[in-house]
């Protein structure tokens, strides 16, 4: 991104609110396109670093490979009553939420 | 159809990997064997906070050996990816997956439609973890969404194709032979009925002169929802002719995704107009990345076991069978191991073994090959050794039994069911009775 749309608009924030299920105000919106620019802004700082020889990565640790053996761990298993225990409704041992469309 | 129309036909097919436990923790996977709700589930699956996933390897392994054995590259770097997007089936809100660097790419598998071969490109084929499993309710008069998490992060192959397909029945014949594929390299059940194999055909139409020059429409459609070959067949021919009605009123259908209603045997549309997904996919955090030495792709190759058409040619060949012969033999790898357990022994002709497993007259399930291949010799009409070495031995228990010889000379019935008893004794039970009793009257008039 560069410096000249660190700039959000209003409606890509209502863009951002509704992939992040989040339900705005109008005056949060407003409040949100000003904070979420200057956060952008401030890490847009970071564009002043010559990276030219610099790979690109997306993981720092530097570790690989980490896997874990085929084999079932009933000892982190919950049970039905501990999986629903936080849940807001179940119903039959199942969680329950509000119709959704039928997709798949 | 329309000869000024052909379809463009492409597939995703999503197939649950048959590991012990899930794809990123230790739980259970057995959602379809699980006797309650929700009882295969742990803090990572549940999409606690804190929780971490770790990927199973052999859910690894076994989705680069199926990209091997499509053909595919094995790039020696790969991640995983988070989609992220909401929906009840979904605990932590995004869905572990790759996006940019899949285990495998690049490949393709072969295929024979009517007398034409053809090849269907696999542009990639990744891994992924299953959602939970949703059912529609009524409770309490309200019209809820049940949700069992217990399929919640089971090992999920995702194959994507080029549109290389160009018809219902060579996208049926591409599917049937990519399951024969997954059962004979016994990674999943690949049952569609139980949704371990799941299907989604991508279809457009295009106009022949167009798609001849290489180009493609500029739309399609997915339909979901579909759990057999035959279904898809039917879903693909339902799209094709709307399509094709669509575009002659000058118009262009909609690019949507479709759901297929068996029963009335139409497709019907899934979601409203809304904005295409937007996932933003970014590099999963919690798993580091995997790196592969090229010894190690070496060494998943050669876990790859025979597969359809090379066992097909090899039987053809090693058998001398017909091509008709071998197709239903080597269908499914059990019934072709067990076809050959039954031919290593020799004593019955290949032939005959397969007539008798092709047409039933056995039940395989029910007998060892050795088994079967007794039956087979003592229903035998011909005799099973060659004739020479069956008079051989005839001769010679002729000349070592003197006096049963003379007694059915002197017209005692039982002396021949004596020597036909020793000629059996020799040869183990190979000789046709008949045939041995012809020989024997002969020789002894
Ligand atoms: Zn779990």
């Amino acid at each position: 991104m560069d410096k000249a749309s660190t700039k959000l608009t209003t409606d890509e924030i209502k863009k951002l609110a509704k992939l992040a299920n989040l339900k705005l105000t109008e005056a949060q919106i407003k409040k949100m396109a000003e904070s979420v620019s200057s956060v952008l802004s401030y890490v847009s700082q970071l564009k002043s670093l010559n990276t030219t020889d610099t790979e690109e990565t997306s993981q720092v640790t530097g570790q690989e490979n980490v896997f874990r053996d085929d084999v079932v761990d009933a000892e982190r298993m919950l049970s039905q009553a501990e999986a629903l225990s936080n849940s807001k409704n179940n119903h039959n041992g199942y969680f329950m939420v509000k119709a959704i469309f039928e997709e798949v | 159809m329309n000869k000024n129309y052909h379809p463009i036909i492409g597939m995703e097919i999503h197939v649950e990997l048959k590991t012990a436990s899930k794809m990123f923790c230790g739980c259970k996977n057995d959602p379809f064997g699980a006797p309650k709700p929700n009882i295969y589930t742990c803090p990572v699956c549940l999409g606690l906070p804190g929780a971490l996933p770790v990927p199973n390897r052999k859910a690894v392994e076994w989705c680069i050996i199926l990209g091997l054995a499509l053909n595919c590259d094995i790039p020696l770097f790969s991640k995983f990816d988070r989609k992220n997007y909401f929906y009840p089936d979904l605990p932590k809100g995004y869905q572990i997956s790759q996006y940019d660097q899949p285990f495998a790419v690049g490949g393709y598998l072969n295929i024979t439609s009517g007398k034409e071969k053809k090849r269907i490109g696999i542009t990639r084929v990744h891994l992924e973890e299953d959602t939970g499993k949703l059912m529609h309710a009524t409770v309490d008069g309200k019209k809820v969404s049940l949700i069992d998490f217990n399929r919640s992060g089971v090992p999920l192959v995702e194959i994507v194709t080029e549109p290389d397909l160009r018809s219902s029945e060579e996208a049926r014949i591409f599917l049937k032979k990519l399951h024969q594929i997954i059962r004979y390299l016994e990674i999943s059940d690949a049952d569609m009925e139980k949704g371990t194999m799941r299907l989604e055909p991508n279809i457009s139409v295009s106009e022949v002169s167009k798609s001849r020059a290489g180009e493609l429409p500029p739309y399609k459609v997915e339909v979901k929802n579909i759990n057999s070959f035959s279904f898809a067949k039917k879903a693909i021919d339902y799209e094709v002719n709307r399509h094709i009605a669509i575009l002659e009123t000058g118009s262009l259908p909609e690019q949507e995704t479709r759901g297929w209603d068996e029963k009335k045997g139409i497709t019907f549309s899934q979601r409203s107009k809304e904005e295409a997904q937007d996932y933003r996919y970014f590099p999963e955090p919690d798993i580091p990345p995997i790196r592969w030495q090229k010894s190690q792709i070496n060494s998943f190759k050669s876990q790859i076991p025979e597969l359809p058409d090379r066992k097909l040619t090899r039987f053809i060949k090693e058998y001398v069978l017909s091509e008709y012969d071998a197709v239903i033999l080597t269908d499914e790898k059990a019934v072709a191991a067990y076809f050959e357990k039954a031919a290593i022994s020799k004593t019955v002709p290949a032939k005959t073994i397969t007539n008798w497993i092709i047409n039933k007259k056995a039940d395989i399930k029910k007998l060892s090959p050795e088994e079967l291949v007794k039956l087979i010799q003592s229903k035998s009409q011909v005799s099973s050794m060659p004739d020479k070495e069956l008079e051989e031995i005839i001769s010679k228990i002729i000349s070592s039994n003197p006096k049963a010889v003379a007694d059915y000379r002197a017209g005692k019935e039982t002396a021949m069911m004596f020597l036909l008893g020793q000629v059996m004794r020799e040869t183990r039970g190979r000789a046709d009775a008949n045939t041995t009793r012809k020989i024997l009257e002969t020789k002894l008039k």
